[in-house]
């Protein structure tokens, strides 16, 4: 052997050696830094969640000396942001310790066994007895064990502008108490008020699960009882006539020009366009969508300053169908801060749960977030009843909302009834064939646990 | 990690040689002592491919054959050819081959290759600020990052974008491509980004082309078009297999472009391979499923890659 082969092996072997175990450790836990991850807006100039975010970071540094808390804001769409971090969640080098999670996801990351639950904490915390029992159910898994704390939560109606209402001879105090009548009030915008875009309902895979809570399950929970899942068999149902009437009325406004252009309507950014376009430019009479619109408006953080949106703009509930009892629908979601199984410090997590839910904290955020509070003390609050126009009305609607099936299933069929949306939006397919289509597809995602309602 | 790749093949190249001079040397040693030694330092390297180019290549052909989830499921398990099963079985599989079989052809096969060509052969005529000039340009587009072309092109493509201002500004109908024919879009999208590379490739291969050759060519009274088809052609003929072949495959994995302008949609009349394999594992979190796609997309390179080799062998 040459004198110099050994010296070459054991070059080669400390390179490897070198790169090998660095790629394996990967940055040491710092015992006393607490990652957060959250969403950030896909629109920059919003940053109503990073300043809360930052500003309770700050109080948890102060009253935590020594602790540092290190933010990790992860700008994307919603369905990006939800895969995103069940990635980090997976591997105990990217887990944070501290992760938002949106309740529609919850259970499904829950039964995928990405989170610890939070009772032995919360049994130990005065604050827990002032949530209202359901949102103390949001994140409660399968097993009864709960999983994360809500921060808030959110209703749907119908906003409307009272502007484009005058100018075609609409009240001012509109309520509609069918689909029929909200459909004519849309037609009449459109022959009276050209230019303007009478109806935005979202639809497809674009908007993601908004289109499909905002849009789909808006109609559907107005078409009868249980026409999604079945609690009493606990199946998913399919060949509902609820299902196809709910695709039938995003087909007439569509397919009648109500809406916005349909490869507007199909992008992924029609809701950035809908909230900083559409609404604050007048170009949109009446819009399906959620409690939270104003707080992009706000003259801070809002990213599209519109002072005038709450003379403008009005709201009303949503009719069920054919104004079946109680005569209105509201969905409700929202999003809680859990602790991933994989986090390195749960304890340290827990602490900055406890304060961004100090009673200060929750407020403050439902007033900046534009949120619909959660807590029974913050609900009181007269800073609160009075933080944005329109709250009264969307607090009204949290006796009569509904919640999502919370099952780990519903992510998935969420996004067939997605693809069910966009078939019949882009012409694609008839509501019939496309309600078919979804049913196929459903017991194919859920294995078969199905049952078929008239 | 590239350090540590490119160090330990560097050892490799100066230690090879230098061991079989020193043979006859060292007289003392036998060859069959020699023989295993010359390929220690290749272990290295040969550990690192394995570890980090088989290794995740193993574990994915592994996942292909279970129900592993994203979320909704803790454990996975061994399903067989389940996950085959259900592709060959699923409509939008196959509408996902098909139109990733026209936007190869397309934008590859025909858009690249041949506008590449004709770039290159252009080029070499033109004088030298419209060459510097257009290569300039043209390599500009393929430098760009993927996700950053595909954001210039979808505000180009867009209802509202650059390509509708301009028609309105010649008086010419608009387009809605990205709606009404949206894999004619990306393609030419990818067109668009990738014939710089082609152009590079060709340009090589027709400056080795001896001037002599055409030149007696054009003598013997060939037009332009015989001397393409019987002498340019013939002489770069293994140029065009080898770029058709880096072409291809590098337009089946084309993903960000596609993404970004069109999600694959409207109702899935664009979603190539890649982008149906990331809405099955990554949309609707079946993992499994999804891996098993891309072990299918892994088998259309290889037929593709396949034909390009025969074209390579056969001599003239």
């Amino acid at each position: 052997m040459r004198p110099t082969a050994p010296l070459i092996l054991l070059a080669a072997a400390v390179v490897a050696a070198g790169t090998l175990t660095a790629c394996g450790s990967g940055p040491a836990g710092d015992r006393n830094t607490v990652k957060v991850a959250f969403i950030k807006d896909t629109n920059s100039k919003v940053t109503v969640r990073d300043d809360y975010v930052r500003l309770v970071a700050r109080q948890f540094e102060k009253s935590h000396p020594g602790k540092k808390v290190r933010l990790i804001p992860i700008q994307a769409s919603e369905n990006d942001y939800y895969t995103k971090i069940q990635q980090m969640m997976r591997s105990p080098r990217t887990a944070p310790d501290l992760v938002y999670e949106d309740t529609f996801l919850v259970n499904s990351d829950i039964t995928a066994g990405l989170l610890r639950p939070l009772d032995a904490q919360l049994r130990g915390w005065k604050e827990w007895r002032q949530f209202e029992p359901a949102a103390k159910a949001a994140a409660r898994g399968q097993d009864g064990h709960t999983y994360g704390v809500p921060d808030g939560t959110d209703t749907r109606g119908l906003w409307f502008n009272k502007k484009i209402f005058k100018r075609a001879g609409l009240p001012a105090d509109w309520r509609p108490r069918t689909w029929d009548e909200v459909l004519d009030a849309a037609r009449t915008v459109k022959r009276r008020v050209p230019g303007v875009i009478p109806l935005n309902v979202f639809t497809g895979k674009g908007a993601g699960e908004a289109a499909v809570m905002q849009g789909f399950e808006m109609l559907l929970y107005g078409t009868g009882e249980n026409q999604l899942y079945d609690p009493d068999s606990r199946k998913w149902v399919t060949g509902t006539r609820g299902f196809r009437d709910s695709l039938a009325f995003l087909d007439t406004v569509y397919r009648e020009r109500l809406g916005p252009e349909v490869s507007d309507a199909l992008s992924p950014n029609i809701q950035t366009s809908v909230a900083t376009e559409l609404l604050p430019e007048e170009k949109l009479a009446i819009d399906l969508d959620g409690s939270w619109l104003g707080q992009q408006w706000q003259k801070t953080g809002g990213g599209n300053p519109w002072p005038a949106w709450s003379a403008t703009l009005g709201q009303t509930p949503f009719p069920t169908q054919h104004g079946a009892p109680p005569g209105k629908v509201s969905l409700a979601g929202g999003w809680t801060w859990s602790v991933p199984r994989q986090a390195r410090q749960p304890q340290l997590a827990w602490q900055l749960i406890e304060t961004f839910q100090s009673r200060q904290n929750a407020l403050e955020w439902c007033v900046r977030g534009a949120q619909i509070a959660v807590r029974k003390d913050v609900a009181a609050d007269p800073r609160y009843r009075k933080s944005v126009p329109g709250i009264g009305f969307f607090t009204g609607l949290v006796t009569i909302s509904r919640y999502r099936p919370a099952l780990p299933d519903y992510p998935k069929v969420a996004a067939a009834i997605g693809e069910a949306m966009e078939a019949v939006t882009a012409g694609d397919s008839a509501p019939d064939k496309a309600a078919r289509d979804y049913d196929v597809s459903l017991r194919s995602l859920v294995g078969g646990r199905t049952v078929a309602k008239p | 990690m590239t350090a540590g790749a490119a160090g330990s093949a560097g050892a490799t190249r100066s230690a090879g040689p230098a061991g079989t001079t020193a043979t006859p040397r060292t007289p003392r040693r036998t060859p069959a002592r020699t023989r295993p030694l010359r390929w220690a330092p290749l272990v290295p390297a040969t550990v690192l491919l394995l570890l980090f180019l088989g290794g995740p290549l193993v574990y994915c052909v592994g996942i292909a054959f279970t129900d592993a989830q994203l979320t909704g499921q803790e454990s996975a398990s061994f399903v067989g050819l389940a996950n085959f099963r259900h592709a060959f079985g699923d409509p939008a599989f196959r509408n996902a081959v098909v139109l990733t079989l026209v936007f190869t052809v397309v934008s590859s096969v025909l858009g690249q290759n041949t506008l590449g060509l004709a770039l290159a052969g252009l080029l070499r005529r033109a004088s030298r600020p419209v060459r510097t000039l257009t290569g300039a340009l043209v390599i500009t587009a393929w430098v760009l990052p993927e996700i950053v072309a595909g954001f210039l092109l979808y505000t180009f493509f867009e209802r509202r974008g650059t390509l509708n201002a301009l028609l309105a500004w010649l008086h010419l109908p608009a387009q809605n491509w990205l709606f009404g024919l949206p894999i004619l879009a990306v393609s030419f999208a990818n067109v668009w980004r990738g014939t710089a590379f082609s152009m590079l490739i060709y340009s090589a291969a027709l400056a080795g082309i001896p001037t002599e050759i055409s030149e007696s060519a054009e003598v013997d009274g060939a037009g332009g078009l015989r001397r393409l088809w019987h002498i340019t052609l013939p002489m770069i003929r293994r140029s065009v297999g080898t770029n058709l072949m880096l072409n291809t495959l590098q337009t089946l994995s084309v993903f960000g472009l596609i993404w970004v302008m069109t999600r694959g949609g409207p109702g899935g009349r664009s979603q190539t391979l890649p982008v149906f394999m990331y809405d099955q594992a990554f949309t609707k979190s079946l993992i499994g499923y999804g891996t098993a796609v891309a072990l299918l997309l892994l088998v259309v390179g290889a037929l593709f890659s396949a034909v390009y080799l025969r074209l390579l062998r056969e001599e003239v």
